[in-house]
């Protein structure tokens, strides 16, 4: 870069000696003489409110503590903190054996599924995209499902080695100059595989007891959650936020459409493969440990839209906040229901989610 | 001094040849408009300049530095690219729209960015229009507000893809005379026409385009000749002297001449 500034603009040799641009100074005229459209008597100065980003911190406190605080036995938080050396042990030894891991691996489930679907939603430009749409759900689900039925290695890292490989599997088959389209019908290809590959395995299951328990595991849910599956998952699940928080620059030029975004100086090559490993890490790694837990990533980042005003950028931490709060909102209800066998996560997210959703597509006929 | 440069840009696509080795370049304080027929190239053209066309051969220089040798947010700030269609994925307000623009400056002078945005939103004369969301717009004022959006880049480099293809007359009108200022003050402006009269009447020079090939390169007077038209767009115009100028408009079609059923 010899004696070119590309960026200097405001003063321009050569030209007639006018500021660029021209519209500044004094006495200076307008460029565009229309008078058709009156401006606007006062300049608001605008005022991003995280309202929003405070709500959903709230409420995710809220509800951590309260999830703290509910299960078989009647101790809650503040039995941490009684006089009682015993109770305070008991109260310790329930509440950060049992309860944490299961309200941690919540959120972090939950988080993942907002985020990651805020960024594919953001990346295909499509509100019906989540993780489940672009195969990464259903073939970590096959990892793990292979892994539990091989008896190799562990389940979770099972789902992460599906995830990563349905990651990388996506790269290659969208190929180094494919368009979003492309990556998109891969997604759905590998998706359907996926799926049948698990019913093969199903199918060919040893007994009807091992299938029976891949076929809940499916079902997905955070109960009876321990340590070691927070301390398998959760390194990976933080490292594919790190990459999907980072996407959010060119996930909102993206809304002016791939060519907009490519001169505007976003790398779309490292976009859409920072989006599909961040992806492939945090929900392998949540599956792996969860199992399938549908609807979040779509519904999550599809409400919360509105009230970030479409920004793109602004919508991945309110989606990891929601997708958290929805999951912890849900485990709650389905352990504060539980009536003999507890219904599984998974389903309760679908069976309430999937109406819900419905109905606001109702509500939204007709408007944008 | 040349802003930015064109040499030996061929571009194939599905085995058609879309441009044939195409050498021009453009300096500081040029409006130079690209003219000629449906599928002659001249998207193309703009889009190989904005490094968006991987499969072309040939060099493109901004600035005198090839496209190859700057990094994504050094190009976008030394051009800003119109696209022919607006895509709007979100229903995001104008004024984010505009914003957008600012995005090769990564944010470093949010008072910059502020001034920039409220200037380009005042330029087209959309500034009471900020808080809409831009679903609500209707076409032309879509194009309005993506104009702003490049004006925002403040880049030294436009290129511009039909920019007054949706507008009504007034607009045109008003958003041709704003391209010539923004030359006049320095800018290299590009312009891919349609409208023969427009591009006579306000770009100093312009090229005409047939099948991938720069036919004629100069002067309105110089280029959209009889003879070119007809070889061309296999037109005839009619002229009519306006306070000295050239005044055109595309009046009446004519039988293929050779010239073009051998190009085409």
């Amino acid at each position: 870069m010899k004696g070119t500034r590309l960026g200097e603009t405001k003063r321009l040799p050569g030209g007639s000696g006018g500021d660029y641009p021209p519209r500044w100074g004094p006495g200076a005229k307008p460029l565009v003489g229309l008078g058709a459209k009156p401006p606007r008597a006062t300049t608001k100065t605008k005022v991003t409110h995280y309202y929003p980003e405070l709500t959903l911190g709230l409420s995710l406190l809220i509800l951590a503590a309260l999830s703290l605080s509910i299960g078989a036995s009647r101790l809650t938080v503040w039995d941490l903190l009684s006089n009682d050396p015993s109770q305070q042990t008991l109260a310790a030894t329930i509440i950060g054996e049992i309860r944490l891991p299961r309200t941690l691996l919540a959120v972090l489930t939950g988080g993942s599924l907002g985020l990651s679907g805020a960024v594919l939603q953001g990346l295909l430009r499509n509100p019906l995209a989540d993780p489940g749409v672009i195969g990464i759900s259903a073939t970590a689900s096959l990892g793990a499902v292979l892994a539990f039925y091989f008896g190799l290695w562990s389940v979770a890292a099972g789902g992460i080695c599906g995830g990563l490989l349905a990651a990388l599997l996506l790269v290659t088959l969208a190929g180094r100059h494919a368009s979003t389209l492309t990556l998109l019908l891969a997604g759905v290809a590998l998706s359907s595989f996926a799926v049948a590959l698990t019913a093969l395995a199903l199918n060919l299951a040893p007994s009807p007891l091992a299938a029976y328990e891949i076929l809940f595991w499916l079902l997905g849910s955070v109960a009876d959650r321990a340590w070691e599956q927070v301390g398998t998952a959760a390194p990976f699940i933080l490292l594919g936020w790190l990459l999907l928080l980072r996407t959010g620059r060119g996930l909102s030029a993206l809304a002016l459409g791939e060519d907009v975004a490519q001169t505007l100086g976003i790398d779309l090559r490292r976009l859409r493969l920072t989006a599909v490993v961040g992806t492939a890490l945090c929900v392998g790694a949540s599956v792996a440990v969860t199992g399938s837990i549908g609807f979040v990533g779509l519904v999550v980042p599809h409400l919360l839209r509105p009230l970030v005003r479409h920004d793109a950028h602004r919508l991945l931490g309110v989606s990891t906040l929601g997708g958290a709060v929805l999951l912890l909102a849900a485990d709650l209800a389905v352990r504060l229901a539980a009536v003999g066998q507890e219904l599984k996560l998974g389903v309760a997210t679908a069976l309430v989610g999937a109406p819900f959703f419905l109905w606001q597509l109702l509500r939204m006929r007709g408007t944008p | 001094m040349t802003a930015l440069c064109w040499r030996e840009i061929s571009l194939r696509k599905s085995g058609r040849l879309i441009l044939a080795g195409v050498s021009l370049a453009v300096a500081r304080g040029e409006l130079l408009g690209i003219v000629g027929p449906n599928g002659a190239g001249k998207t193309a053209l703009l889009r190989c300049a904005a490094g968006l066309e991987r499969g072309a051969t040939g060099v493109v220089e901004l600035a005198g530095v090839p496209l190859t040798r700057l990094a994504p947010h050094q190009r976008a700030q030394g051009m800003a690219f119109l696209p022919q269609q607006a895509e709007t994925a979100w229903p995001i307000t104008v004024s984010a729209a505009v914003a957008l623009g600012r995005l090769p400056h990564a944010g470093r002078c949010p008072e910059a960015d502020r001034r920039a945005v409220a200037w380009a939103l005042d330029a087209v004369g959309m500034t009471s229009w900020a808080e809409r969301p831009i679903t609500t717009l209707s076409g032309g004022e879509r194009a309005l507000v993506m104009l702003a959006r490049v004006l925002a880049v403040e880049a030294p480099v436009l290129l511009l893809d039909e920019p007054s293809a949706a507008l009504d007359p007034q607009h045109q009108l008003a958003t041709m005379e704003l391209l010539c200022r923004l030359a006049q003050a320095g800018l290299a402006v590009c312009i891919v026409l349609h409208d023969l009269a427009l591009a006579a009447r306000f770009c100093q020079r312009i090229v005409l385009l047939q099948a991938g090939r720069v036919v004629a390169d100069g002067t309105p007077e110089a280029t959209l000749t009889d003879d070119h038209l007809q070889q061309v767009y296999a037109i005839r115009g009619i002229r009519h002297p306006i306070d000295g100028a050239h005044r055109l408009v595309a009046w009446e079609r004519l039988p293929p001449s050779s010239g073009q059923a051998a190009a085409g």
